[in-house]
């Protein structure tokens, strides 16, 4: 029974792994590779995480493998919203079929503050 | 090698394993291919994240749990790298 659920995670974890890795090598645009690659990577190497903690069933190594997952889900969306933010900064092509975008005119390219209204007023 | 996992445990990382590497070449063509530096920084990203991946199933394989402080350095290196090269794209050094 243990060897059915430790092959169940570990068939799950690298076929979300392959997904990320279709999503970035097809997908059109930078922001929609960014959103492949995170979510999918890090469900795929949680589920690795877990995988490692039934085999292994000691209570380091579970501690261990609870330590991989905290530190992945904390980590994969800052890194992805500081390459999304320079990225947009750096003027990156969006996809030309896209529908909005909802930050248009509201960065302050020069300073690199987001105001909340598409006017922004002065400040003095 | 350790025996101690059974033959559908075996079957199943020789399978993931390969499943990676694949992961590995599609990855790798973008992070050749990638129009900008963002692409290149994100596909640099899932290669760290798939190579701890292929380390954690090969300490499943072997048996031996030392080698998931690897994969825990590897993603530490890995996310300081890219806050790096995201800080310095934005702003300069």
């Amino acid at each position: 029974m243990k060897e059915i659920i430790l092959s169940f995670f570990i068939l799950g974890g690298s076929f979300f792994i392959f997904i990320a890795a279709l999503g970035i090598l097809r997908l059109p645009d930078l922001y929609t590779r960014m959103h492949a690659s995170a979510k999918a990577s890090s469900l795929g190497v949680g589920l690795f995480a877990i995988a490692a903690g039934i085999h292994f069933s000691q209570f380091w190594v579970l501690v261990e493998s609870l330590l991989i997952i905290i530190f992945i889900f904390l980590t994969a969306p800052i890194s992805t919203h500081m390459i999304a933010r320079a990225g947009y900064l750096l003027n990156i092509n969006l996809w030309e079929k896209n529908v909005s975008d909802e930050l248009e005119n509201r960065y302050d390219l020069e300073n690199s503050i987001l105001h909340s209204s598409s006017n922004p007023r002065k400040r003095d | 090698m350790n025996f101690s996992a059974s033959i559908l445990v075996n079957l199943s990382i020789s399978v993931s394993l390969f499943l990676l590497v694949a992961s590995l070449i599609l990855v790798l063509i973008r992070f050749l291919r990638g129009p900008d530096i963002p692409d290149r920084i994100i596909a640099f990203d899932l290669l760290a994240i798939i190579m701890m991946g292929i380390i954690i199933l090969y300490s499943i394989k072997v048996d031996i749990y030392i080698y998931l402080d690897v994969a825990i350095i590897m993603a530490l290196i890995a996310f300081l790298g890219t806050v790096a090269y995201a800080k310095y794209l934005e702003k300069g050094i």
